[in-house]
This record gives C-alpha cells, structure tokens and sequence, in this order.
C-alpha cells in the first residue's frame, strides 16, 4: 500500500467537537498567516528567527511553542474539568470515553513535554549565556536543531487530532495496554514518535548547555561563582543526560513490540509490564526535577533582585540542588508502591522519598532568610514567588504523606494524587517559569510587561489552583480515582463543581496573560527598558543591553564577586568602555535545524502510518542535510571593530550616559554616573 | 584578554570533544537501560530455547577477536593521525571498516541463524531482549562504520586538517566505546548465558 495505514477515514469528519477545534486552530493559523503575507515579513521570520541559531532567539520561539501548547493543554483540562462537572447523576456529559481518554493523555503529554519543558528550556536558552558571560553556547546549529526537533514532535501530537487519533492511555502509557493487543491503532504510535523525537532534542539540549557552562564561562567565573539559575539549570542537565536516555531505550523498546513483534513489556510470551513502568518512572521521577529545579533558581534570582539583597546560602543552595539530583534517582518505585515489591523495598523508596524534603526545606529557609530584613518590592514576580512558597510547601507535604507506603495504598491513582502532582508542578514549575518570564521579559525584548495585568493574572491562577485542586484532594479521600468518564455520586458533586469554578478562575489568568502581553505590546514605550538593567540587577544579564545585541557582550567581563554586575557596579566599573574593540567571533545562522526538523517530523508520521517508502525519504533526508551542514564552510563570520563601536554608542546613547566618558583608564565611575533605572 | 577572540571558536576541538564524551555517557546509560532489561527478561524463556541452548562460543569469540583488533587498528590509525600521516591513517583505517565489517557480518549471520530456526525476537521476552541488546550494539557499529567511510572519503578529499582530527578524535572516542560496551555484552549475554 502506498499509504500505508492511512486511509481518509483517518479524519474525524464525524465528530463536531474535533472538527471545531481543527477548523478554529485552521482559521488561526491561516489569519496568522495572512497578516505575516500581508506585512511581507516571511522573509524576516525566515532570516532573523526560524533559521537563527541566536541562542536569546531560540529561546524566544521555545517558549512561543510553550505558551501555544499551553493554551492547547489547558483546553483539555477545561474540558476535563466541564466533563465531570457535567457528567454526574446518570448523565454521561459531552465526551464519550474514546475521545474523553484521549484528552486526558493528550493532557498530561502536552503539559510535560510540550508545554513545561519548552518554558523551561526557553529560558535556559535566553538566560544561562548571558548569566555566564558568554556570547553564544556551545554548539549553535546543535542548538537550533535541539529547538526543531521538538517542534516535529509538538507538530506529530497536534497532527493526531486531526489525523487519526491520540493514545487512550493516560499519558504513562503503560502496557499492556499500550500494547498492540490493546492499542492496535495509531494513538499510542503519535505518543511514542513525538516523545522519541523531541525527548533526544531534550538530551542534545542537555549536552549543549553542559558543554557551555563547563567552556564558556566568562574569565574569572569559578565554577561556584555561577548565578544560581544557571547552577539549577545545569543540575537540570545533568538530569537529562542521565535520565532521558532510559526515556529514548523504553520507548524503542514499547515501539519493537508494536511494529516487530518483540515480548518486552507484552503479557505474553514472557513479557514483564512491570519493566516498563520501572523504567519509564527512572526517568519520569529525574524528570519532574528536571521541571522545579529551575523554578528554584528563577525564585531565588527573583528573591534576591528584589529584596536587593545577595541570595542567602548560595553555596548550601547549589549543593542541595545536587542532593534533591541525586536523590531524585533513587525514588521512581513509589510511583507504583502497589507493584508488591515487598516491605523492604517499599520502606526504602519510601525513606528516601522523604529524604528530599531536606533539602527542599533547606531551600524554602533560604528563601525566607533572604527575605529577612530585606526591602522586599512587591512586582508580580515576586508575587509568584511568594505564592510558590506557600503552595509548594503544601504539594511537598501531601507528597511526604503519599511516601508512605502504607498510605500510598490507599492513594494510589486517586483524585489524591493528581492534587499532588498538579500541587507541586503548578506551584512548584509553572508559578516559577511565569515569574522568569515577566523577570526576564524586558531582557529579551527591551521593555516591561504590564504590571497590573500580572498581578491580576497571579491572583487568578492563585485563587484559581486552589478551587480547582483543593477540592481533589477531598474527592480523593472521598475515593474517587483518576481517569473517569463519569460519576455517580452526589457526595462528589459540589466538590467537582467547585474544581471547575477553579478551572475557571485559571482560565481568566490566562486570559489576564494574553491580554497583558497585548497590551505591554502597545505600550511598549511607556515601559521600555533603556538601561538593560531595569529591576537593579546582580547578575551578568543585566550589564548589556535590552535586547542584547547578536553578540551579548561587546567585550568579555571579568568576574570577581557570585553577583558579578553587583560586584561591577560597587566598584564603578560597570559600563566601562575598552579604548578598542576586537573583532568578535559569531556563528552564521543555518537552515539546516528546520530542514532535519521537517525530514524527522516526515518520518515520524510515516512510522505512525507504516508508509514505508515515505519514511526511508525522511530518513535520507536528515542524513543528507546532516552532511551538507557538516561539510559547509561557510559557517562563521567576524563582527568588526566599528559595527560593535556603533552598536554600543547608541545603547549608551539610549542609556543616557556619555560613551567616551566611560572609556577605559578613566577614574572608577561615580554612582551618580550610573543610568537612572525607571522605577 | 588573550582569548578575547579565541574564547569563542565555535569548533573547537576541546568542546567538540568533550560534548562527545558526554553524548557517550547518555549513550552508555541507553546500553544500561538495555542491559537491565536483558537481566530482567533473560530467564522469561516462554518454554523456547535459553542462552545455552543457542549461543556458540567459538563462534562468538572470533567475532570479538575480530571488533577488538578493529579497535587496536584504529589506536594506530590515530597514531599516524598525530604523526600527520595520511597514508598511514587510510591504511589502519581500512583495516579497521575490515574488522567491523566482519563483526557486524557475523552478527548478521547469526541473526538470520537464530530467525530462520524460529528462535527470532518475536520467540519470547528472553529473545527479544537479546536482540534488543545486541542489536543495539550491532546498530552502534554499522552507524561507526558509516561514519569512518565517510571520514576516509574527507581524508582523501582534504587531508588531516584540523577538523577531521577532531572528527577522528570523535569516532575514535565511539570506537573504543563500542569495544567496551562488547565486553559486557559478551560477558553478560554469551559467557554467563552458555554457562
């Protein structure tokens, strides 16, 4: 067959719900699309962004991607959430179990992998460069190809709406299930490629960002001198190094039983699920400290920058980062207590569960001792912050409570435990990348975000997370599980509607978000951020200017101090002006990353159809391209001496300052000499 | 400021190098997730064949003589790279794709041995986990040997520069790797397996 599985009724014409959704998301993009023919800026896009290896533009467009995928996502849970507060008493709702399944697995994949680690690495992307003193990472064009793989991934999850379906199975996955007896049609082959492809873009990412903190620091920065976002991110890499590859093995694994017939994980022939679900939380635990342990590092940038102060325990907060790493891997069977592995190995995953709230506490103690008799500004980053610390600390208890294995019992894939989870992920995660996104905004753009609208966004969710989960954890004392269609129970009722007033209350957030990114947008010159330092920053990100230029650091600075603009700024010699520039080294921008990207996200659709000849193109596609990239010359380039004079005069210029008063071997600046930061 | 310029040479070798090492050791964690899969399923038989009963360990240790060589020849092969070389690198660098080329030969053999008796991965959770891992090995080796062809085509086409002795540093770094991941897979899979 020349399309393998594919056949036209592939397409859910039949269904109202999905063809609404299609034909709205079609209208979007083709609006979308209209508007970049109309102002003739396919070009611009092609040139300056999609084709970048710009590390600040890259992350720019992963967290594009994640706030589209999280619009996507939280669709889903509206629909969940309106499901079961309609589905009760002998009604069955709007959605019938085969789409309703798959909602919640799109759910729980696009929020994890498409949406929280997109945020996450996105601004890894945009801020460990600068925060280090480099002018780019490691490996640009691996770096750009990082970003399109998973862009072919988020594509094949969106492309199984409209084309044949998701998986039903809960966004673990788990066999037999997932197996072909079970799952003989094309959801759980969408779920193995997105998360394949984008999960080995995750490990290059990984590699990349290790590579750059290792090699490129700026001269002086020792290792503990790193800003300690860049040291939680880099934990967050260490993870990924060391956990998406049992990801990558499982999956193959899931996908030889699928399309060759091998017995891994099936339930027959000697097949052991139980393997998966080891394997597949080996890497699902490291995973979800992957998500909060940069969180931890915006919130301590956010309370330090804001209470003025230098972050309290520095060092002790680097090395309990690495303990809740390490540790992190030594925990992934309480995920499946009920397995009946035995008293002595539950009672140490149990123990060592625990265990984490150690360092975690440590941590939280930090925080407040940086808060402690500093001059806290109450900005809407802040506001998350705090909101964090109170909410997390609340997850990090229910989960102490579920690490008993006896009570896990009771627990296990109760309404309980997606409390938990959302808990600590929602309060731990996204409050942090949402505070890093309104923090570090006016870096990667040049002007603020509207404060009122963040605040006003933070009340809703925070409201918000709290009518809709705390409820869950009553429903699941009460016994309600995870993962059904429809209920009947009146005693559950009240609870479900106020989880879906909850829903609700997020939603406006969300809504306050898109409008306060609309709105900053317009009045983007009330707000703009001249000097690049607009919140009285400590750290090297905030020395340049806002945007920075393509080369971040007009000369390389020299670090003495863990907040080295701090340290600069005391000293007066912030701002100074070498009498010379020397050319600066930088890479050319590449197709390459968005042509493997669109061969791989080829292959992947072709694996999921069995459309073999289709999928051997895709492959000789991402082989081709790989070796036109690796044998072109024409790679780099030099930004000369004047250019950087130029670009520098009018950021000074725009500061206010005089740029030749600043030239080096003058006295050491006086404060009054430093830019006046709008308030 | 003496690496004012230098500090941000986009291929350098040492970072080329050491990103290398480190997609190694996420590599190695892939062969660790197949080893603990192997230790998991190896006695989930399904009332088929075991270890002993399909394994050759004459047969199996020509096919390690021949992958441990290749990695000695390829030693050499970077001996005459450092020495700058050429010739003496395209030799020990055909000896090498030779002794690969007959590893992954035998391996196939034994592969299409073990399918056409009925014993192929689809047999039972021991099988599949035997050619998941050694497969895996076997995947490992041809996409080296791939990629020392072309190495060798660049070698012919512009000489030892710079970038091809990082290249070569690469392959070899994955060579050597290979041979190491072997011995496990020989120990684990054969030895104890015949035993």
């Amino acid at each position: 067959m020349l399309l393998g599985k594919l056949t036209l009724d592939a397409i859910p014409y039949r269904e109202p719900i999905i063809m609404g959704a299609l034909s709205g998301a079609g209208l979007m993009g083709l609006v979308v699309m209209a508007l970049i023919t109309r102002f003739g800026k396919w070009g611009y896009l092609w040139r300056e962004w999609l084709t970048s290896v710009d590390h600040k533009k890259i992350g720019v467009m992963y967290i594009i991607v994640a706030l589209i995928m999280l619009l996507r996502g939280f669709a889903d849970a509206l629909m969940m959430r309106a499901q079961l507060a309609m589905a009760t008493n002998g009604h069955l709702g709007v959605f019938p179990p085969e789409h309703y399944d798959q909602i919640f697995t799109a759910h729980g994949v696009i929020m994890i992998i498409f949406m929280a680690m997109p945020f996450m690495t996105g601004l890894m992307n945009i801020v460990v460069p600068l925060q280090i003193g480099a002018r780019d990472v490691a490996f640009p064009f691996l770096n750009s190809l990082s970003f399109w793989l998973l862009v072919a991934g988020a594509v094949l999850v969106n492309l199984s709406l409209g084309v044949g379906n998701f998986a039903r199975t809960g966004w673990v996955a788990y066999p037999p299930l997932s197996e072909l007896g079970f799952s003989p049609d094309v959801g759980v082959d969408y779920y193995t490629w997105a998360l394949q492809i984008s999960g080995i873009g995750t490990t290059l990412t990984a590699i990349n960002f290790l590579v750059t903190v290792i090699k490129m620091r700026a001269p002086g920065m020792k290792l503990m001198q790193m800003p300690i976002f860049t040291w939680t991110c880099t934990w967050a890499n260490v993870l990924i190094a060391a956990s998406f590859p049992i990801l990558t093995g499982t999956l193959a694994m899931l996908s030889l039983d699928r399309y060759l017939g091998f017995h891994f994980f099936t339930a027959e022939a000697g097949g052991n699920a139980m393997m998966y679900l080891n394997l597949f939380w080996a890497w699902g635990h490291p995973e979800v400290y992957i998500l909060v342990l940069p969180a931890f590092g915006i919130f301590s940038e956010v309370v330090s920058t804001f209470t003025g102060k230098r972050l309290f325990g520095h060092k002790s907060m680097i090395i309990a980062s690495g303990v809740i790493s390490v540790l992190g891997f030594m925990v992934w069977l309480h995920h499946f207590f009920t397995m009946g592995s035995g008293a002595d190995v539950n009672a140490f995953f149990g123990i060592a569960t625990m265990v984490i709230s150690v360092p975690t506490g440590v941590k939280l103690f930090n925080w407040l001792f940086t808060i402690y008799r500093g001059r806290l500004r109450f900005t809407s980053p802040v506001l998350w912050t705090l909101g964090f610390m109170v909410t997390f600390s609340i997850g990090g208890m229910t989960g102490v409570l579920m690490a008993v294995p006896g009570a896990d019992f009771v627990l296990h894939n109760s309404l309980f435990l997606i409390a938990h989870f959302h808990n600590t992920i929602i309060g731990g995660a996204v409050f942090g990348y949402l505070a890093g996104f309104t923090f570090w905004f006016p870096k990667a753009f040049g002007f603020r975000l509207n404060e009122k609208l963040g605040k006003a966004a933070f009340w809703f969710w925070q409201s918000g997370f709290y009518f809709a989960f705390m409820p869950l954890y009553v429903l699941g004392f009460m016994g309600m599980t995870r993962r059904l269609n429809h209920t009947n129970n009146p005693a559950w009722d009240p609870w479900l509607y106020l989880a879906c007033f909850g829903a609700i209350l997020v939603a406006c957030g969300i809504a306050c978000q898109l409008l306060q990114i609309a709105v900053s947008l317009r009045d983007r010159n009330k707000a703009l951020d001249l000097s690049g330092d607009p919140w009285e920053g400590h750290t090297l990100e905030w020395s340049t200017s806002s945007p920075p230029p393509a080369y971040n650091f007009a000369v390389l600075p020299q670090v003495r101090d863990i907040d080295a603009f701090t340290d600069m700024k005391e000293r007066g010699e912030a701002y100074t002006v070498p009498k010379t520039y020397e050319p600066i080294h930088m890479p050319k921008n590449t197709s390459a990353g968005v042509f493997i990207g669109g061969f791989t996200t080829l292959l992947g659709f072709a694996l999921i159809w069995h459309i073999w000849w289709l999928a051997l193109l895709g492959l000789a596609g991402i082989v081709g391209t790989f070796l036109v990239r690796a044998y072109d010359d024409d790679r780099d380039y030099f930004i000369q001496p004047d250019e950087i004079e130029a670009t520098e005069r009018a950021h000074y210029e725009r500061m206010g300052l005089d740029f030749d008063d600043y030239s080096e071997g003058e006295p050491a600046g006086t404060p009054d000499r430093r830019p006046v930061t709008a308030a | 400021m003496t690496h004012a310029i230098g500090h941000e040479h986009h291929d350098s070798g040492t970072q080329t190098t050491l990103g290398f090492w480190l997609y190694l050791m996420t590599d190695c964690i892939l062969f660790a997730t197949a080893f603990a899969t192997y230790a998991v399923l190896f006695r989930n038989t399904a009332g088929g064949v075991s270890g002993k009963d399909i394994f050759d360990l004459n047969y199996v240790l020509v096919e390690t003589a021949a992958l441990l060589l290749s990695s000695i020849t390829y030693g050499f092969a970077m001996i005459g790279a450092h020495a700058g070389k050429r010739s003496v690198v395209m030799g020990w660098l055909v000896a090498t794709f030779l002794f690969g080329a007959l590893f992954i030969g035998m391996e196939l053999n034994e592969f299409h041995h073990l399918i056409s008796e009925g014993n192929g991965p689809g047999a039972s959770a021991f099988l599949s986990a035997f050619f998941g891992l050694v497969g895996l090995h076997g995947l490992h080796v041809s996409a080296g040997l791939v990629w020392m062809g072309v190495l060798m085509a660049e070698a012919l086409k512009t000489g030892l520069t710079g970038r091809l002795m990082t290249r070569l540093s690469c392959l070899s770094l994955f060579w050597h790797f290979l041979d190491i991941v072997w011995i496990c897979v020989f120990t684990i899979v054969y030895l104890k397996g015949a035993m």
